[in-house]
């Protein structure tokens, strides 16, 4: 499908295109509560809650008020509907900020000054420098002759570099006024996502030009939410406007990820709801029994010989009402909330700021802090990631020559710089190489001096090192390139880039000298992508080397070569070229097929070392993460001896002998399979022994035994703590995630650049370093790092403090709400079987929402053991890894724990209370009043570190349950009138209370200090 | 390539102006010790003598405490009958005779005062078996219809009890609990001469101001086919029928006793107190038992010696919990925050398993 964009032709399109205004809400005014109260009840436990409050409607079989549960259920939601509404209202008021801003469109051919929300598709577009584009553009003019602008894309793909936008050849040399009168089609494809291409034509209408089709690339193009840069004004044609831009189109609400936690929670959620069918089809059964034998006897409740025809259900529903609280309704609120605290704690982290950028670790990912307590593989890219992507030029080997061998810095070598200033023709092509062959754009600061903007660190190492070696990179006007070389200036004119892919590895540039009109092609690229097509003849043996002996430093290396081109040979090339580059489908194909044509027969130049330096830190963290049980997998783009010397100047991997590096390679299946079958039997062998074993696998070998032995690499990837994978691409490294996750273990991927984001997405937790390759990968990351270090902190103290923290409070909810629900259960027992809530429904309410929940809030902010003791020992961290504290057995002990402690409140209370004190509402109080005290010392005795906030939640709380009861007993309507003052006076209420507390918590700690000390759980 | 930003983006970057890395910077985050997660914490640790003391105390404390309760709850006097079954023993069928209205139902007990019981002396009914928290019982009232004269009509949750048969006008006081009211009467005397029996101020002051109406008057009741229990005075407003404001507050156990009256002189030990019981009421259809229980009063309530066991037991529970821990520490001591403790410097090779 295409879209056809008739420029300057204010009627056509209006109609068929959606206007520029931008909406981000994901609701109206009108559509809010019906939108947001079905969304809520989609999920399964906000049904279950409605179910509940519907049947308490009905007032046969209600125990309680409807209230105790209307109330919960529409505080909860009100809460989380308004924390919707909030957003909402926010984007809103973005929306409104960016629709409403104003710009210069041209209507009718005149100038006029709109909203941004006005503009349509087709309309000519007037920006001024340091302007927002507010639609995506196709270029027609700009200020500058040559028709060149420059944009900031870091709104868009977090690059921070200027790009160079140029206006499409059709509209050269179009005059200032014409552009107001310009009229044309576009032929473009419908909206997409990918902001790396746009593939389209261009066509203007006499009297512009002929009906010559003029192809336009994403170069031709500026994007919604750029900012024009360096240029005075530039206009385009507005092709997608509103939400159908590429920015607009990669909106989209991310899949919520689901914690291990949250699972287990979710696990444990059915498990109590099953039991509570069982206890409720049990009792109503017995209920059922009881009335029709017993309570047929007893005159004074009058049963009716016939009942309606219902009269089956009545008890067995009354029992599913008085059980309904065994789910804690707050759960859900209770653990949204804490989670926010927990993502707040990460945020606010002082020892996580990145001190050279100031910049903060950021959770983008609110809800997921208990997996990174849970991590078992991490999966880290090399290059930003272990590594600073601080380029520096270290060594070069030129035909045959190494310099800086011996001092480490080739820029100091003598040798060279006698060779630079004697000219020599070799070095002068290299070093020519070297500054053009890039993107790099120079910027002229006010002190004089040469600033270069560059998309690659290596292209920026490059330019810098040439420019020290005396061959320095002025200035690129349009396409004329200045280079001043040992004191005289040359002019190059670029004819074609032949951009960098990551299939091609290598990137070319033809130019033409435009001293002696020579035209030369000069690349740059990876050794194998290089190499083989150097000219027949020429000797490549000592690049190989040199390449070798480079990466068994650690070093990145690139191939630099050149090759004189003719004439004729460019013109006939060039228009494959051109008529490649205006394809629309396949064109990335078509034109990496069209530039292996030129590119062979090079004369290989020599070789440039890049020395990119580890971060602060890094070995150690590898070190400690690893001790915490966390296997590493290093996913790289870079070569395997490179990958290799970086693993082991980090503690990736250990020297011979102590550690064991196996290869997989191979070219064919057969190899592969070969290859895999060995490392895989002496991974059997040597499991058993303490020697640190890993796997180094290479992309191509990768892609075999992910497609064609996924069985025997998947036992491998579990038998292997270490794995390093070399020259793999993108959608491979999502690909290893996969794998691992489909083995059932929590991953972790870490990463910086656009190269990582499929993993990083893919992963179930995803770490973006906000490095120099721009922001891509923080912003699609669940949390952003400054540094690789910061890994072990965010692990070991967040995500372990995390998962404590949420394994106490969930089980702790259940608890409480089992403990009042097993004595309304035993209650029953002696109520007749017939359904009686022993507590009224304000205290239920209040039990579930407010006394019991502001202690255990605050009981998140404890801490089991030391920061330090925890970065001492991180060997500790095995015990959230193997789920010790939330699973079905400790969810055992809590739940014998409700047993236990509602048998004490419910017996001592009724043997207390008997005979002539069985008050209804005395006795209930008493029941309550012992809940609370045995809550209040169930999460001290759970708490390990107790901050004033703490003492203030656990005893305030008792003290502002006497206060709420007291004030309501002295309202003479409630029901409760005068009870807690009778009871407060009673010396034998407070003897109860303090019995209820020893006899409960006694045994409790009795066992916890035995298990403690004698019984100590071995990790 | 694609990129994954949310709405944020655009806006984020409108209000900064292009400046996103200076945007950035004035996030940082502002110190303070609660988030940095530093607040200052004491750190109880369970440590033996910790545990051994407080368990100590414990039982230190709580048994005194348990004697104490235990003493009070002796001093008590308390005589219990049962007359249930001894009044009826003429009988064979016990449900017959107490729905017959014609029989007379009085009945003779004697009672031996086993030791001085000071004054006051109170007078408690006792019922076994009688389910006043059943929820069909316990819901069936109308609290606005007994505290407010014009809230007559509020009957709807009374039922089956609500309105008079046949011409539907509201009972007042409507519903199963006040249908139900206990009916028998006892009559007291000592050597022939009477003892009188306080039957002001049994209520709680509270119910009687409160919750019963002054200016209620019993309406309608007991006036159906069926006949529950006692009959009420028209006359007499509800908040002074102390005996249906004391039967209103229901029981939470089967086992209840409800206070009938105050004897306001001293009985002397060995005295034989003679009851006349006017046994109306119908406990025998469903197995119920009747008790009448005189029984003086401490600070710690009448006369129950469960908080006074109950503390011993829990008190030597703690002790034995201290002394085998006490032991446990003596014979098998086991340092704390000894490193060597830890599972992975145990094992050789490093890691677990």
């Amino acid at each position: 499908m295409k879209r056809y964009v008739y420029i300057n032709d204010d009627e056509s399109s209006k109609e068929l295109y959606c206007d520029n205004r931008i909406s981000n809400r994901k609701y109206t005014l009108w559509n809010f509560l019906p939108k947001n109260l079905w969304e809520q009840f989609s999920r399964f436990m906000n049904q279950y809650f409605l179910l509940i409050a519907c049947l308490q409607l009905w007032s046969l079989i209600t125990p309680v008020n409807p209230a105790s549960t209307w109330g919960p259920l529409i505080f909860i939601f009100a809460v989380s509907a308004s924390k919707e509404a909030w957003d909402d209202y926010n984007r809103y008021l973005s929306d409104k900020k960016a629709n409403e801003k104003e710009v210069w469109v041209v209507r009718q051919g005149i100038k006029k000054h709109i909203q941004a929300q006005d503009i349509h598709v087709g309309n000519i577009v007037w920006l001024r420098e340091n302007d927002e584009v507010p639609c995506d553009l196709v270029l027609i003019g700009t200020s500058d002759p040559q028709g060149l602008c420059y944009v900031e894309t870091a709104a868009l793909d977090g690059e921070t570099d200027l790009k160079t936008r140029i206006i499409p050849s059709a509209c050269m040399g179009i005059d200032f006024e014409l552009l107001h009168k310009i009229k044309g089609v576009i032929e473009c494809p419908n909206p997409d996502k990918d902001i790396r291409r746009f593939d389209a034509n261009l066509r203007l209408f006499p009297p512009f030009i002929d009906n010559d089709v003029c192809p336009l690339t994403i170069k031709n193009t500026i994007l919604q939410s750029c900012y024009l840069r360096n240029t005075e004004w530039a206009c385009g044609v507005a092709v997608y406007t509103g939400n159908e831009t590429k920015l607009g189109m990669s909106r989209g609400i991310p899949e919520p990820k689901l914690t291990a936690m949250d699972a287990m929670i979710d696990k444990l959620t059915g498990a109590i709801f099953v039991f509570q069918i069982v206890v409720v089809m049990v009792l109503g059964i017995a209920g059922n029994v009881w009335k029709d034998t017993e309570a047929r006897k007893q005159w004074y409740v009058l049963y009716p010989d016939e009942g309606p025809w219902y009269e089956v259900l009545v008890i067995p529903l009354r029992f599913e009402l008085l059980c309904s609280i065994m789910i804690p309704i707050s759960i859900k609120v209770s653990l949204d909330l804490v989670k926010s605290l927990y993502a707040k704690f990460i945020d606010w982290d002082f020892e996580m700021i990145d001190q050279e950028t100031g910049i903060p670790s950021h959770a983008t990912n609110t809800a997921i802090s208990e997996d990174l307590g849970q991590v078992e593989y991490i999966l880290t890219d090399k290059t930003g990631t272990l590594t600073e992507n601080r380029m520096i030029f270290r060594r070069c080997c030129i035909s045959g020559i190494f310099y800086g061998n011996e001092t480490g810095d080739a820029l100091k070598d003598v040798e060279l710089l006698d060779a630079v200033s004697g000219g020599s023709p070799d070095v002068v092509r290299f070093l020519t190489v070297m500054a053009v062959c890039n993107t790099v754009i120079p910027v002229k600061s006010k002190t004089g001096a040469i600033l270069y903007k560059a998309q690659s660190q290596d292209e920026d190492a490059l330019v810098n090192a040439a420019a020290r070696l005396h061959m320095v990179f002025v200035n690129k006007n349009a396409n004329i390139l200045e280079i001043r070389f040992n004191g005289s200036v040359i002019h190059y004119e670029v004819l074609e880039t032949l951009e960098f892919t990551s299939d091609r590895k290598r990137m070319s540039v033809v130019v033409k000298n435009c001293q002696n009109g020579k035209i030369i092609l000069l690349s740059k690229g990876a050794d194998e992508a290089i190499l083989p097509h150097a000219y027949a003849g020429q000797q490549t043996r000592t690049f190989i080397e040199a390449v070798d002996q480079y990466a068994q430093l650690g070093l990145r290396t690139l191939c630099l070569a050149w090759c004189e081109l003719k004439e004729d040979e460019y013109q006939e090339w060039s228009l494959m070229f051109k008529e490649a580059s205006s394809t629309l489908v396949d064109r990335e194909w078509r034109i990496a097929e069209v530039c292996q044509r030129l590119e062979h027969d090079l004369e290989v130049l020599g070789v440039t070392a890049i020395e990119d330096r580890l971060q602060d830190g890094v070995p150690e963290t590898i070190e400690t993460l690893r001790k915490a049980g966390i296997n590493f997998w290093m996913l790289t783009g870079d070569k395997q001896n490179t990958a290799i010397q970086i693993a082991l100047s980090c503690n990736f991997i250990s020297p011979e002998p102590k550690g064991q590096l196996l290869l997989i390679d191979g070219k064919t299946e057969d190899e592969v399979f070969r290859s895999l079958e060995r490392v895989l039997l002496t991974m059997r062998i040597t499991s058993s022994e303490p020697k640190d074993v890993a796997f180094v696998v290479d992309g191509w070998a990768l892609e075999i035994a992910l497609k064609h032995y996924r069985k025997p690499f998947t036992e491998l990837a579990i038998l292997s703590r270490t794995a390093i994978c070399c020259r793999v691409t993108p959608s491979q490294k999502a690909q290893l995630v996969e794998l691992l996750k489909s083995c059932d273990y929590r991953t972790l991927a870490i990463g910086d650049g656009g190269n990582d984001v499929r993993m990083i997405q893919q992963a179930d937790i995803g770490v973006g370093i906000s490095g120099r390759e721009g922001l891509q990968a923080a912003r699609a990351a669940d949390y952003s790092i400054g540094k690789f270090r910061f890994l072990k902190r965010l692990i070991l103290v967040h995500g372990r403090y995390s998962y404590n923290r949420t394994a106490f409070l969930s089980q702790y909810s259940f608890y409480k709400s089992l403990v009042i629900c097993f004595i309304q259960i035993f209650f029953s027992f002696i109520s007749g079987v017939s359904g009686t809530s022993l507590f009224n429904s304000v205290s239920l309410m209040a039990y579930n929402v407010f006394y019991t929940s502001v202690p255990v809030l605050v009981s998140v902010l404890d801490k089991d053991l030391s920061e330090g003791t925890v970065m001492q020992h991180p060997q500790i961290l095995f015990y959230c890894q193997a789920g010790r504290l939330l699973n079905p057995s400790t969810f055992a002990g809590w739940f014998g724990r409700s047993l236990f402690h509602a048998i004490v409140v419910f017996l001592i209370t009724i043997h207390a209370y008997a005979y002539e004190k069985s008050e209804m509402e005395e006795l209930s109080m008493v029941a309550l009043s012992g809940c609370i005290w045995l809550q209040a010392f169930v999460v001290a005795l759970e708490t390990n570190c107790f901050t004033i906030i703490q003492h203030l939640a656990i005893w305030g709380n008792l003290v502002a349950f006497y206060v709420i009861n007291l004030i309501f007993s002295a309202i003479p309507s409630s029901g409760m009138y005068t009870i807690m003052f009778r009871l407060c006076r009673q010396p034998s209420y407070w003897i109860t209370m303090f019995l209820i507390v020893a006899a409960g918590m006694g045994p409790v700690l009795a066992l916890k200090y035995f298990r403690y000390t004698y019984r100590p759980i071995t990790i | 390539m694609e990129i994954s930003t949310n709405g944020a983006t655009t806006s984020s970057a409108a209000v900064g102006g292009g400046g996103g890395l200076e945007a950035k910077k004035s996030k940082k985050p502002k110190y303070s010790r609660f988030t940095q997660q530093e607040l200052p914490a004491c750190k109880p640790i369970v440590t033996p003598g910790l545990v051994i003391t407080t368990f100590t105390i414990i039982g230190i404390i709580f048994i005194p405490m348990g004697l104490v309760s235990l003493s009070a709850s002796e001093h008590v006097v308390e005589i219990v009958d049962r007359y249930d079954e001894v009044c009826t023993s003429n009988f064979h069928n016990k449900v017959a005779y107490i729905q017959s209205v014609s029989t007379n139902k009085s009945c003779t007990r004697t009672l031996i005062v086993p030791k001085l019981m000071k004054s006051p002396v109170f007078i408690y009914y006792q019922l076994d078996s009688f389910y006043q928290n059943h929820r069909r019982y316990v819901k069936s009232r109308s609290d606005k219809q007994l505290r407010n004269k014009a809230a007559e009509n509020e009957t709807t949750t009374c039922d089956p009890v609500a309105r008079s048969q046949p011409d539907r006008a509201p009972i007042v006081p409507c519903g199963l609990i006040a249908w139900t009211l206990f009916n028998d009467t006892y009559g007291f005397s000592v050597k022939d001469k009477k003892i009188e029996v306080n039957k002001k101020n049994i209520a709680w002051d509270s119910d009687k101001g409160h919750k019963f109406g002054s200016n209620v008057y019993p309406k309608n009741f007991q006036t159906g086919g069926l006949i529950g229990g006692a009959k009420l005075d028209p006359s007499i407003p509800l908040s002074e029928q102390e005996d249906l404001i004391v039967w209103m507050r229901t029981a939470a156990l089967p086992n209840f006793r409800k206070l009938y009256g105050r004897i306001e002189e001293d009985l002397q030990p060995n005295e034989e107190i003679t009851v006349v019981i006017q046994n109306n009421y119908n406990t025998y259809s469903f197995g119920g038992r009747k008790e009448l229980v005189l029984s003086t009063t401490s600070w710690i309530g009448g006369k129950n010696d469960f908080l006074g066991i109950a503390y011993i037991t829990v008190g030597g529970l703690c002790l034995f919990f201290a002394v085998t821990f006490i032991l446990l520490y003596v014979i098998k001591p086991r340092p704390l925050g000894d490193p060597s403790y830890l599972s992975w410097n145990k094992s050789p090779s490093g890691h677990p398993n």
